[in-house]
């Protein structure tokens, strides 16, 4: 049995709802879907009891009605888990992990900026990356959002 | 924390000591740092919603400018992802040439990154040394790909210039100048007590702290952390080639200098090899104009540690997502925690020991009395100056090193 078969096995034997939804992509890449409500325990059994000790980054996706979210998880031999949960576009609400993995900060900021995602447990800090003016509700990687030539002329004035 | 003998100092924001300039804002009590205050994202380009507007081949030299110096780093990492998702088998001959292009690049940035720290430490002629023999580096570079950095020699489904015999045998001749003066370098980093002195104990990051904040490339190597994407998830031609893995106890600056020394003669090594080993055959297959839908995620060493790349296609010629993640953004929160409780005067070379990109402007730092209106600017040579000062008096003090090393260039 390859070691990402190893894995897939023990994922499914502590979450049997997981039976579907495990796609071992090639040696070394394995992805994983599941719901907001199961995210958690999910991410932190991966994390703390399965090793993935090395959050890459975060990817975030504008799938139209919902967001996506890919936690990117390296842990030994090489195997990486593209672990995604999704969640509506009118209610874009997820977890922090920052508790797992204090440098996630950097990663969750980006998702608020870029979507417009709301994470719940993000310790206070600049945000990240667009500027401090920088109008409410404009989150440049929606599919939507159009570059808009009024931004930053205000900011410009003052320098 | 706040009280009237704390000062707070903010670097930036903009401050291009990073790829991205950001914002430092120091709290100081008298020279000691008490706590960092990073602000991110002064240069973001938007060069990700970029790419979605563009084609996969217009986005291979829009990837590539990234960062100047791992230009190659990027746009490597990007076209293996899209091949990942085309099911595109990349001839043999073109993976072997971009990890002769991966390493070429490593070693010019490791010798970029030396000259930088022997500066910022007061050491300049081995600054002088370093980047001279940089040149050799950079010419071969020059020679191969037709520029010295942003080389575009890739393309989707291979590479776009081959690498003749004349060109092997210039390569392998720079690498012999080059494996000679590293073992000097090597020689003077591991024998010179006052680089020893200056170095060692300074941004300490526990193989825990590495672990926890996710630190990556020679910043977690020198923590003892053996994290190295051409093992562990080998790309290109590296799960054929034969090299080691260098890893350091120190924790601190001076690990992180042995590491990057040490990783040059491997380096040096791997293009060896594959030079012999280089199989023949074309050096590209055609890709498609149109990638599949799919995703795939690619993971690259770039010089600063690991780099990643996301793209999700959607059947048009344009991707639907690329996510780009450099290693800077994973090592700056590390800078963080090596600075609490040091020196100010030991700022610069620990924000230099992560191998942020350096660029040539000049940077500003203003000093602003805590509960006042009361500031004052300093410029970064000033603070560099400042920091040799505050050394030389700790009896750290390289006027005679500079001497000694100027006389062997002499003679």
């Amino acid at each position: 049995m390859s070691q990402e078969e190893k894995i897939k096995e023990n994922l499914i034997s502590k979450f049997s709802y997981l039976d579907n939804s495990i796609n071992l992509v090639r040696p070394r890449r394995i992805s994983i879907e599941v719901g907001l409500d199961n995210f958690l325990a999910v991410f932190a059994y991966l994390a703390k009891d399965m090793q993935f000790s090395h959050l890459c980054t975060i990817t975030g996706l504008d799938e139209q009605e919902r967001l996506g979210f890919i936690y990117h998880l390296a842990g030994a031999g090489g195997v990486m888990i593209n672990l995604k949960t999704s969640v509506p576009k009118a209610k874009p609400l997820i977890k922090s992990v920052t508790a797992y993995f204090p440098g996630a900060e950097i990663y969750e900021r980006e998702l608020v900026d870029l979507f417009g995602a709301k994470v719940e447990g993000l310790p206070p800090g600049h945000r990240y990356p667009l500027t401090d003016d920088w109008p409410a509700g404009q989150h440049p990687l929606r599919k939507d959002w159009r570059p808009n030539p009024d931004i930053g002329k205000e900011a410009g004035k003052d320098a | 924390m706040h009280n009237s003998e704390e000062f707070r100092i903010p670097i930036g924001p903009q401050h291009p000591a990073l790829k991205e300039p950001e914002g430092f804002s120091v709290a100081l009590k008298g020279e000691k740092i008490l706590g960092v205050d990073i602000r991110l994202g002064y240069n973001h380009r938007g060069i990700e919603k970029a790419a979605e507007e563009r084609s996969y081949i217009q986005d291979i030299y829009l990837i590539e400018r990234v960062c100047g110096i791992c230009s190659h780093s990027h746009s490597t990492c990007f076209v293996q992802t899209v091949e990942e998702i085309a099911g595109l088998t990349v001839p043999a001959r073109a993976l072997y040439i971009r990890t002769i292009i991966a390493e070429l690049e490593r070693v010019h940035s490791h010798l970029l990154w030396l000259g930088v720290a022997g500066h910022e430490i007061g050491f300049d002629t081995l600054l002088m040394y370093s980047w001279r023999d940089r040149e050799v580096v950079m010419d071969i570079l020059a020679l191969v790909t037709g520029n010295r950095v942003n080389y575009g020699m890739n393309t989707i489904g291979g590479v776009r210039r081959d690498i003749s015999l004349q060109q092997a045998q210039e390569i392998l001749k720079a690498m012999d100048i080059l494996e000679e003066r590293t073992k000097y370098y090597i020689e003077v980093a591991t024998n010179e007590t006052t680089i020893i002195k200056r170095l060692s104990g300074v941004g300490v990051l526990s193989r825990e702290d590495v672990l926890l904040l996710d630190a990556v490339g020679p910043t977690a190597r020198a923590s003892g952390v053996k994290r190295d994407v051409r093992v562990d998830d080998p790309y290109a031609a590296y799960g054929e080639l034969t090299f080691n893995v260098i890893t350091d106890d120190h924790c601190d600056v001076y690990g992180r200098t042995v590491v990057r020394v040490k990783e040059l003669l491997e380096s040096y090594k791997i293009i060896r090899q594959a030079l012999k080993n280089l199989p023949a055959g074309p050096i590209a297959i055609r890709a498609p104009r149109k990638i599949p839908a799919g995703e795939a995620l690619g993971r690259y060493e770039a010089p600063r540690g690991e780099d990643v790349h996301y793209v999700k296609s959607n059947g048009t010629e344009k991707p639907e997502r690329v996510k780009i993640r450099a290693p800077t953004l994973a090592n700056v929160q590390a800078v963080k925690h090596m600075l609490r409780d040091r020196f100010l005067a030991d700022m610069p070379i620990v924000v230099a020991a992560i191998d942020p990109c350096f660029s040539c402007t000049d940077r500003m730092v203003r000093l602003a009395e805590q509960g006042s209106d009361k500031s004052k600017i300093i410029s970064w040579p000033s603070l560099h100056a400042y920091s040799i000062e505050w050394h030389k008096k700790q009896g750290i003090d390289f006027s005679e090193l500079n001497k000694k090393l100027a006389a062997r260039l002499a003679r």
